[in-house]
């Protein structure tokens, strides 16, 4: 089985958030990127397929060479290779016809990503891909195991889970679950120093339009201070919530 | 031109984001001077949408379609939409919305903005406001194809109602098979989910331990809420991970949110942060929950929330 798990770098989550260039522009003056979280459940899932049924796995990221940090760190996880597509791509959707492209040339039968990343939180490139590969696509996957082309899943509906056969080739978004929060992999020294030596290979990107594009950021309005009820006084809580805030 | 909502059922029932997103369809089609077409899929009463503005009801009904499937579905909206030659596609923000949504957006060669929260600051270029970063930003995009599918944030423009025609038609789409099949569904009956509730109680570890969950299941009963728990609480085992609200975990976009004996860890605020109005029960004043609630108490929630619990049944009493 030949696995490409699709990468997203992110600000890591305790970044503050700030805009530059008129609000136009995400400031990365003094952000840490990292794998994206969702990101780091289906590359642990990958490793387990690879030391499980000898999959192999390849790690890709469209971007420009600040995502690579990134990438190596996939590869300290226990990813094979990497590919960089290089482009800084506007929209979810021109990534995923990058990311289709890198599918469609090595010949991929399951694609790994995150249900979406949590900068943009579009949640679209996975379905993206699907849709322009034909694939078939199962979003929020919480469960997954895979014998022969034929695959079976579970996926988080509103108020449980659902579970779901399919087959392969197929493009699974996955979240917490599909691995316990325990046994996400975190590099290790030897993988660190056999990541140095794993091939990255940089691609130039396909021809592909963009559908949107960000015109400004905003960040929301200053909220009011708390205000303070005395424990003593729960009454005043359950008028507060009534009269004033309207929400019981 | 007009535009077209699909609007979610559960059971033949509508749920309210269904209403949601028909309201916020009917404005944009108003914005845009032309009608609101709302699909629907093996829906007992129909009718009821064009209290919202449904201009037009397409009526699918199809065995094959009662449960949901993404790629099945796909087909009854491009389908849908293509007949009607609508250019703007609204979906909402469920689990099956999100699925679809993206398969929609390919099909139709569709520009796709998700967790939209507000109609659209100009239709001409058409650029919409969306939540991002986590909510703790929001971005202008605009949307440049000639087709649109707008994926609208729970919760976000609320219900209006105004009159539509609400014309019915029945709509026979053209299925072909589907790589994915559901093979069993596992979904909690008789609770309020968290997706779904306007009131979600959430306990965190300030809770000691999962055998004093009583008292937040009984607030939550009283409000008709949905529990909740930490991420913390989840991976100690105390509570379901289907419970577990925050950034991994579920979004929560309710009306009004209780958090107990949670600190608001930055993941956790980031998950909450949609909904409207934020409660927080802490023994430490320096909690960072207390710079995102609205309203606080300081105080030992074992002592608080039976306070509370016997105080809400007093008001449920008083104005029943």
């Amino acid at each position: 089985m030949k696995i490409l798990v699709c990468i997203s770098h992110v600000p890591d989550t305790t970044s503050k958030i700030n805009f530059t260039d008129g609000d136009s522009k995400f400031d990365t003056n003094g952000v840490q990127f990292v794998i994206n979280p969702y990101d780091e459940y289906v590359l642990t899932r990958a490793m387990w397929f690879k030391e499980q049924q000898g999959a192999t796995v390849t790690v890709v990221n469209v971007g420009d060479a600040t995502t690579e940090p990134t990438l190596r760190k996939a590869l300290a996880i226990g990813a094979d290779d990497a590919i960089r597509v290089n482009a800084v791509a506007t929209d979810g959707f021109e990534v995923a016809k990058q990311l289709a492209a890198v599918v469609k040339s090595g010949g991929y039968d399951l694609v790994l990503t995150g249900k979406e990343s949590i900068d943009y939180n579009g949640g679209m490139v996975p379905g993206m891909v699907a849709g322009l590969l034909d694939y078939n696509f199962i979003n929020a996957c919480i469960e997954l195991t895979a014998e022969g082309t034929s695959i079976k899943a579970s996926r988080e509906i509103d108020g449980g889970k659902e579970e779901l056969s399919s087959s392969l080739p197929a493009v699974i978004a996955g979240q917490k679950g599909i691995v316990e929060e325990k046994d996400l992999r975190i590099p290790n020294m030897r993988g660190i120093m056999m990541a140095r030596k794993k091939p990255l290979n940089v691609v130039e990107p396909i021809e592909a339009a963009a559908a949107t594009s960000s015109v400004k950021f905003e960040k929301p309005a200053d909220k009011g201070a708390v205000k303070l009820i005395d424990a003593d006084n729960v009454g005043e809580l359950v008028d507060l919530l009534h009269n004033e805030a309207k929400v019981i | 031109m007009s535009v077209l909502v699909l609007a979610e059922s559960s059971e033949g029932k509508f749920k309210k984001i269904a209403f949601e997103a028909t309201s916020y369809g009917k404005k944009i089609a108003e914005m845009l001077g032309t009608s609101l077409t709302v699909l629907t899929v093996n829906a007992q009463d129909p009718s009821a949408l064009a209290n919202y503005g449904a201009d037009k009801i397409l009526t699918v009904n199809n065995e094959t379609l009662s449960t949901f499937n993404a790629q099945a579905y796909t087909q009854v909206v491009v389908q849908a939409a293509t007949a009607e030659g609508a250019n703007v596609v609204i979906l909402d923000s469920s689990a099956n919305g999100l699925y679809v949504a993206p398969l929609v957006a390919v099909k139709l060669a569709a520009g796709y903005a998700s967790n939209v929260v507000e109609l659209p600051t100009s239709t001409a270029p058409f650029t919409v406001k969306r939540k991002a970063f986590s909510n703790k930003a929001f971005n202008y995009t605009e949307i440049a194809t000639d087709h649109k599918v707008i994926g609208l944030a729970k919760n976000s423009f609320g219900l209006v109602e105004t009159s539509g025609a609400g014309t019915i038609q029945e709509f026979s789409p053209d299925l072909s098979p589907t790589g994915v099949q559901s093979t069993a569904i596992d979904k909690t009956v008789g609770k309020v989910t968290i997706a779904d509730a306007d009131i979600v109680v959430s306990g965190g570890r300030g809770l000691k331990g999962p055998e004093n969950w009583g008292m937040i299941e009984e607030l939550a009963e009283v409000l008709g809420a949905a529990t909740a728990c930490s991420k913390p609480v989840s991976d100690l085992g105390w509570r379901p991970h289907s419970e577990h609200v925050g950034q991994t975990g579920k979004p929560v976009a309710a009306n009004l949110y209780i958090a107990i004996g949670i600190s608001g860890a930055i993941q956790h605020l980031a998950g909450i942060n949609s909904s409207k109005v934020k409660v927080v029960i802490n023994t430490d004043p320096e909690a960072p929950f207390f710079k995102a609630a609205d309203y606080g108490i300081v105080g030992d929630a074992f002592d608080v929330v039976p306070k509370l619990i016997e105080k809400l049944k007093e008001y449920k009493a008083q104005n029943a």
